[in-house]
């Protein structure tokens, strides 16, 4: 059911023309999705909150899947040769033929293929919620964004479908619990990215679009592969039974395939150029699907890797792209870029929780997951909201904006100290994973944690600096953010703030079930009266600038002008140069370009993240045969 | 009982202890570059000078953000008095210079923005050593509570003598000494005015400077958890070890002239995987 109302959703948006009826219906469906997913959530709260399995014999289904992934082949087929991208029809040829081969030569016996269980439901949550309210932000900001880039054909019709049907694959993923079906909806959402990104035709977004294409399609050929193995050694392709028999070779190559997914070192650039598309699919790849889809598979698998060569190869590609992502993230000065790196900064964080396999970093890992989703989500929003009123991204061009847009300049402030500061909910995870790798005896990842806090740190706080630093400008903005886009950037500011509050609460009831089924034990990874202190922390971060604001407030003050070096010429932005001529003021922010820059990181970073991913594969395929 | 009294004796306390030291540092500094220097109760003189000043400020903003800041300060303190995890403390450390250098750039001044943006640069060069020395203790005493780290049979510098020479090497940092007295100094001369504070006057520049001593016995306080264990000649060895670190920074401070941001963020990274780095690695194979 979830999955069939938003892909009805993206079957009939397409043929209504008219934006205003086109709205209508997606503001439909996103709130159907959303009620549909709280609907389940009570159902299945009602029957007892224990793992439900469904769909046991289902024939017919799997013959419809089957010429669903002949069909997608067919799709990148016609694609790469009307692009002339040919080598990508090879991994798409070579993964559907591994996985037919499997289906008719290794038949397993039937079982449940969907299964719900605590983790399936939060994935719903943050799939619906989060991917139902960008779409109906998404209506809003599509109208702006043709409004402005004239150049670009409107596919807007195209565009919804394939976000409702992302959140229909996506759902289908989550629940699968068959690799068969679940490699099927990993296909969808590949191809789908495909599509998104390659929304304007450019040929940058054509040629990103194909890199997304085959790093993810690599991805889904060690999926396929894994699927074979699996069901010729131990003849099931069941998740559970693959992660309850530690079975070596699928375990490595589904990772393979949840760190293309994730956009890992060296499978970064896929994200970072997928940037190209409009906003609102950028914030459905990085916060609700997508990456979340690999992060999810991980999390999945990390029983099966706590403690193995697989788990350490996975937490070091993690916490190797922690660091590096967030390096790169200081020399970049367009917001969305930065937002990249940061999402592919934290998934590393995830990731390599999830690659470590215990307790308290899987713990770490939901927990990161679920604020992670929230706040970039929020953030992306607000970024594009911003581009749409000023014609720029740039963070230079966010000099003041806390006077140009204050309301968008407030949610932006809101969701960045969500990302970073204390104690908010990101960090505390992150406190929670330092312990874990120290307990797990990784000096490694230690390190890595270490330093790439403090690079975090430092890109946050100087975006940060330059939104609200008061600065008057004679240019006048002029807010053209639609009331939609507020109303789903005001619930997710209102959502992370109330994640955060009652953190406590989200422990103990949301998190610990899950690390409950996963493992069958759950103790409590922080006390509670540590989490009770940090609620109280929170509420003083929040109250202590207001509560000063006030007591100051009152007092009497007498304003001067700044000091500029150069005579002030009294509105604190033009200053007397030694011609005597008023000279503009303008302050940049530092990208420490030559020491971080992404030309000198990149390569050298790529290229050590692909050594270690192959030697480390080759030892673990090769330890296992 | 004891960590109520404790974090009221830091609260009370810590200006005038950190005042007092403000002054015992302008003598010696003075006497090692020749000079008579300034009586020691100077700094309380000039507190409460700037604090019968007029409010001139530069916008509504600073004087809310620097109380903030003054506040976290005192906060992350707190915590160490009281004996609570040392790693959350540090975070509060953090998210309190996150303040101020908001209220440094909230003014859109070139010298200040100059000045916020090397105290961010700073933030990044000492966080990985705070980070890794509260693994550190962690590693050295199974626990990251202040309170548990001091009932510990032996002191915690014994295990972790690295940790101090780069806690040292960053103390300079977070004291604005020279060489990294980067974001603004304590000296006059310098190519950009006086960087971070430069629109901070009157009542504004007083909160800054009781704030800047809540952390310096924040920072005196950590020297001292490396020493203390439940003997309690402990105590005497910590205080001296506390002076004894004092004195080093301020001949540090006068023997080296200021670096370059790029020798700063190098140096304090390789000084922290080489003590910081070294020992942790060392701990967990011991362990």
């Amino acid at each position: 059911m979830l999955v069939g109302w938003p892909v009805l959703i993206a079957v009939l948006v397409p043929f209504f023309h008219n934006p205003k009826t086109r709205g209508i219906l997606a503001y439909v469906g996103a709130c159907g999705v959303m009620a549909l997913t709280a609907t389940m959530l009570v159902l299945w709260l009602r029957n007892g909150a224990t793992a439900v399995e469904l769909y046991a014999e289902t024939e017919v289904i799997d013959h419809l899947m089957l010429a669903g992934e002949l069909f997608l082949m067919c799709l990148i087929i016609w694609q790469s040769i009307r692009h002339k991208k040919y080598p990508v029809i090879l991994l798409s040829v070579a993964q559907t033929a591994v996985l037919i081969w499997s289906e008719f030569t290794h038949p397993v016996a039937a079982a449940p293929h969907i299964s719900i269980d605590s983790m399936t439901m939060l994935m719903f949550l943050i799939v619906g919620f989060v991917g139902g309210l960008i779409c109906i932000y998404a209506v809003g900001y599509m109208k702006a964004y043709h409004h402005h880039h004239t150049e670009y054909t409107d596919r807007t019709g195209f565009f919804f479908s394939m976000l409702f049907l992302f959140l229909g694959a996506m759902m289908g993923l989550v629940a699968s619990e068959n690799l068969v079906w679940m490699y099927f909806f990993w296909e969808i959402t590949s191809v789908i990215s495909f599509l998104l990104i390659g929304y304007t035709r450019t040929e940058e977004a054509v040629n990103n679009s194909f890199r997304a294409l085959w790093m993810n399609l690599l991805g889904g050929l060690g999926f396929a592969v894994a699927i074979a193995v699996a069901a010729a050694t131990i003849g099931s392709v069941q998740l559970d039974d693959v992660v309850v028999e530690k079975a070596v070779i699928p375990v490595a190559l589904l990772a393979l395939a949840g760190l293309t997914k994730s956009a890992q070192l060296p499978f970064s650039s896929w994200l970072l150029g997928a940037m190209v598309a409009p906003t609102p699919s950028s914030a459905l790849l990085h916060s609700a699907t997508m990456v979340k889809a690999g992060v999810y598979l991980l999390i999945r698998l990390s029983p099966a890797m706590a403690g193995n060569m697989t788990g350490m190869m996975v937490s070091l590609i993690g916490g190797f792209t922690f660091i590096a992502a967030s390096m790169m993230a200081i020399a970049q000065n367009d917001g969305k870029k930065v937002l990249a790196f940061s999402t592919v900064s934290n998934l590393g964080l995830i990731v390599a929780c999830a690659g470590i396999g215990a307790e308290e970093t899987i713990w770490a890992a939901i927990l990161l997951t679920i604020f992670h989703s929230v706040s970039k989500s929020m953030l992306f929003q607000a970024v594009g909201s911003i581009e749409n009123s000023l014609g720029s991204r740039d963070i230079e061009d966010m000099h003041g904006l806390l006077l140009r847009l204050p309301r968008l300049t407030y949610i932006m402030g809101i969701g960045i100290a969500g990302m970073y500061l204390a104690p908010f909910g990101m960090l505390i995870s992150k406190w929670v994973a330092l312990r874990a790798f120290v307990d797990a005896g990784n000096i490694l990842l230690v390190l890595f944690l270490a330093y790439g806090s403090a690079t975090t740190m430092l890109y946050w706080t100087k975006w940060l600096c330059k939104l609200v630093s008061l600065h008057h400008t004679k240019v006048k903005v002029q807010d053209v953010t639609r009331q939609d886009q507020y109303l789903s950037m005001y619930i997710h500011a209102a959502c992370m703030l109330l994640l955060c509050l009652f953190f406590p609460f989200l422990a103990t009831t949301v998190v610990d079930p899950i690390i409950m089924e996963i493992f069958g034990t759950s103790h409590m990874v922080l006390s509670m009266s540590v989490l009770t202190t940090m609620a109280v922390m929170l509420m003083s971060v929040l109250f202590v600038p207001s509560l000063m604001f006030l007591l100051t407030r009152s007092t009497h003050r007498h304003y001067v002008p700044i000091y500029m070096g150069g005579i002030n010429e009294g509105d604190n932005t033009y200053f007397t140069n030694s011609y005597g001529e008023p000279e503009h003021l303008y302050l940049s922010n530092w990208y420490l370009r030559f020491d971080f820059g992404m030309r000198r990181l990149m390569r050298p970073s790529v290229a050590a993240a692909s050594g270690v991913l192959i030697v480390m594969l080759c030892l673990i395929i090769g330890g296992a045969v | 009982m004891m960590r109520v009294l404790s974090v009221l004796l830091f609260l009370v306390l810590a200006p005038l202890v950190g005042a007092l030291l403000d002054g015992i540092d302008r003598i010696i500094s003075a006497r090692m570059q020749g000079r008579q220097g300034p009586p020691l109760l100077q700094p309380f003189y000039d507190l409460a000078k700037l604090f019968s000043k007029q409010m001139v400020a530069v916008n509504s903003v600073q004087m809310l953000l620097n109380l903030s800041y003054l506040f976290f300060l005192a906060v992350a303190g707190a915590m160490l008095f009281a004996g609570a995890d040392i790693l959350m403390c540090l975070f509060i450390l953090s998210t309190a210079d996150m303040f101020l250098v908001m209220a440094a750039s909230s003014d859109s001044s070139p010298f200040a923005t100059l000045g916020a943006g090397r105290e961010m640069i700073q933030m990044m060069a000492y966080e990985p050593l705070t980070l890794l020395m509260a693994v550190g203790f962690y590693l050295a005493t199974g626990s990251f509570h202040v309170g548990d780290i001091i009932q510990m049979p032996h002191s915690a510098v014994l295990a972790m003598p690295g940790f101090l020479v780069g806690f040292f090497f960053i103390t300079a940092i977070k004291l604005r000494k020279s060489p990294f007295d980067l974001s603004t100094s304590h000296h006059a001369h310098q190519e950009m005015v006086k960087g971070i504070t430069t629109e901070m006057s009157g009542p504004t520049l007083g909160i800054m400077t009781v704030a800047e001593y809540y952390e310096m016995i924040l920072m005196l306080g950590i020297v001292a958890l490396f020493f203390l264990d439940a003997h309690w000649w402990s105590w005497i060895i910590a205080i001296v070890a506390c002076l004894v670190i004092f004195f080093l920074e301020i001949l540090w401070d006068n023997v080296s002239a200021r670096v370059k941001w790029e020798q700063m963020l190098g140096s304090c990274w390789g000084v922290t995987l080489l003590t910081g780095g070294l020992n942790a690695l060392i701990l967990m194979l011991i362990r």
